[in-house]
């Protein structure tokens, strides 16, 4: 029982994590149209810029700046130069340059920073773990992530159904012409919520750090299960990704931890069990995903009709 | 209408010829690597060229596939593995190593997978389509990971190639004219696909399915058959790859072969029949130049991508007709 419910929050905790990106990723797609294949690039930009300063400075606090700063920038300068002339074209031809970005960024990176992956450690005043329940203890830092996670996805619904500039994102999403036609300047919306969506996987990027190893490929991993999530959830709906960041963290999360179980009771071979159940629940997830589509190809809460 | 057709003719024949003299042209230069290098071409070729059935010519944007060059490259490895330890498959027969068996096979068997995978994926469109054709490819490559029967992660090496007859398939020439071969017959093929009535109407579909719809054509029925087709190409290229390489591994399926693919074809020119040529062999040649400079030779593919999808659309193919329509 206390193992489901650690594993429960690990999947809450990876949950939160997808959904910093999907978060952007179908903002980006929903309001400016593009596939953004490159979103990837911009969480392990985050998470270097993060791990490079933590290892130089020593403060996981300046880190987290220096990591939104990088991935923000990063993004403004493939914004302004890239996808920009991308508004119009169609979905390939977003898929291909963005495709493009991930090869350029990905060796960049590699040139710069080596092959080595970095370590970071988790901040000493989030190490350790806590009782959540009477003899449960549960990593602090973890906690955290799903905390502030859960504040940020707060604050980007406020901002999204209280706000002005939250009112033309949602119009935005489901009509974008009639915005235009209105006189609202789509270029300076455009941008602000590419910078956003940057900001976001920046800030996811940092926070994986400490998690996992920081290394080259490290966004293509994470966006592909990123794209399950917006797809899942229904392409440009806020609420679609944030339910299914959460539906997507917690399956994966799951049956990575008790398909071994299971297949061991099945298969009698040790090692041959492994490697099936590794197989087996990595294509959990997209297992998931065409059975929303195929049930419901729009996704389980598509912002429009 | 007449003198297009002609140089489109004249241009194919030229390009025959090369291609058949230059495993000869390389002996003579005393550097039959560009043997090897132009059999790579060739496969890669098939292998776009079936994704641009799809893509090009129907406007599907499929994801995934290299699930399908993957699995035609398996049933080779798969079939190989079986003959070599004389275990049975599924308990019914043994494996093979007979070039006429295997290929089929590994046709039959990637268009199996299509008619499911196109089935499903084909109730969705746009975006939707993009994602459920790389989400079926991320299945089948985690599944193949998972084999450790068949190698898992490591991959299965095939120790010898096919026997086809009585030709010596280990010789790199043999094998690229028997390539080649198989690359004239699968772009007859896809031209008379293109040309038929069937082509019109994938075209159709391209430019306004619900038109199409709307004079009563069932469009589902159509690209799925257009996708079976397609898969069934790109698992003859992957029997092919796994002959040439004498090596299958679930990379063939990664998401990054699938973007390849798409490469290549938009490189060469979507929806044109030897555009997937061009844009093979210059994926290829511009990989195996950068490369000799330096090994970090994404580095300049990407940016040379970014620009050719922004600046020039309609791929090499495109800039041959810019090139040859200026007065």
């Amino acid at each position: 029982m206390t193992l489901v419910l650690e594993q429960l929050l690990n999947g809450l905790q990876l949950g939160v994590m997808l959904f910093l990106l999907a978060a952007g990723l179908t903002l980006i797609f929903g309001i400016m149209g593009i596939i953004n294949l490159a979103h990837g690039a911009l969480y392990m930009v985050g998470a270097y810029a993060g791990a490079l300063t933590a290892k130089a400075t020593g403060s996981f606090l300046l880190a987290v700046p220096a990591g939104l700063a990088a991935a923000g920038l990063t993004g403004i300068i493939i914004e302004y130069i890239v996808i920009r002339r991308l508004y119009d074209r169609d979905h390939l031809d977003q898929v291909l340059a963005t495709y493009g970005l991930i090869l350029f960024l990905n060796e960049l990176v590699t040139i710069l920073f080596g092959r080595q992956p970095l370590f970071v450690g988790v901040p000493p005043a989030l190490s350790g773990a806590v009782e959540i329940i009477p003899g449960v203890p549960y990593s602090v830092y973890r906690l955290t992530i799903i905390a502030v996670g859960l504040m940020l996805a707060l604050g980007l619904f406020l901002l999204i159904t209280r706000t002005r500039l939250g009112m033309l994102i949602r119009a935005g999403a489901t009509h974008r012409e009639m915005v235009r036609a209105l006189g609202v300047d789509i270029r300076l919306l455009y941008t602000l919520v590419f910078g956003l969506g940057a900001l976001l996987a920046g800030f996811a990027g940092v926070m994986a750090g400490p998690l996992l190893s920081v290394q080259v490929g490290m966004g293509e991993q994470i966006l592909i299960m990123t794209f399950v999530v917006v797809v899942v959830g229904g392409v440009g709906s806020i609420k679609g990704a944030f339910f299914g960041a959460l539906i997507v963290g917690i399956v994966d999360t799951l049956l990575r931890a008790f398909m071994p179980v299971l297949m061991r009771g099945l298969v009698t071979n040790t090692s041959e069990a492994d490697a099936l159940s590794a197989g087996l629940s990595s294509m959990g997830v997209y297992v998931l995903m065409a059975l929303v589509l195929l049930v419901r190809p729009q996704g389980l809460f598509a912002a429009r009709g | 209408m007449e003198r297009g057709n002609r140089s489109a003719a004249l241009a194919i024949a030229l390009a025959l010829c090369v291609l058949a003299a230059l495993p000869f042209a390389a002996a003579a230069l005393g550097n039959p690597a560009m043997t090897t290098l132009a059999t790579r071409i060739l496969i890669y070729a098939i292998a776009a060229a079936s994704l641009n059935l799809v893509l090009g010519y129907g406007g599907l944007v499929s994801f995934g596939h290299a699930a399908f060059f993957g699995i035609g490259g398996y049933t080779v490895g798969i079939l190989f593995h079986h003959q070599r330890f004389n275990e049975t498959l599924f308990g019914l027969m043994l494996g093979t190593d007979q070039f006429l068996i295997t290929l089929p096979a590994a046709i039959l068997v990637s268009g199996l997978f299509a008619a499911v995978i196109g089935a499903l994926a084909l109730r969705t469109a746009g975006v939707q389509f993009i994602m459920i054709t790389l989400a079926f490819a991320q299945m089948l490559f985690f599944l193949f990971v998972a084999l450790k029967r068949y190698g898992g992660d490591d991959g299965l090496i095939i120790r010898r190639r096919n026997s086809l007859l009585d030709f010596n398939m280990r010789d790199d020439t043999t094998f690229y004219f028997v390539t080649l071969v198989f690359v004239v017959l699968f772009f007859a093929l896809i031209w008379r696909i293109v040309n038929s009535r069937f082509g019109l109407v994938l075209g159709g579909i391209r430019q306004s399915e619900r038109r199409m719809a709307a004079i009563g054509i069932s469009t589902y029925r159509y690209k799925l058959a257009a996708f079976i087709i397609s898969g069934m190409g790109a698992g003859l290229a992957g029997a092919l790859w796994a002959n040439y390489a004498r090596f299958v591994s679930p990379d063939m399926m990664h998401w990054t072969k699938s973007g390849e693919l798409m490469v290549m074809v938009i490189l060469g020119g979507a929806g044109t029949l030897l555009g997937p040529l061009f844009g093979s062999a210059a994926l290829i040649l511009l990989e195996t130049v950068l490369a000799a400079y330096t090994e970090r030779w994404q580095v300049f593919l990407g940016p040379i991508l970014i620009v050719i999808i922004l600046f020039f659309r309609g791929g090499l193919a495109g800039l041959v007709d810019l090139v040859r329509k200026r007065p």
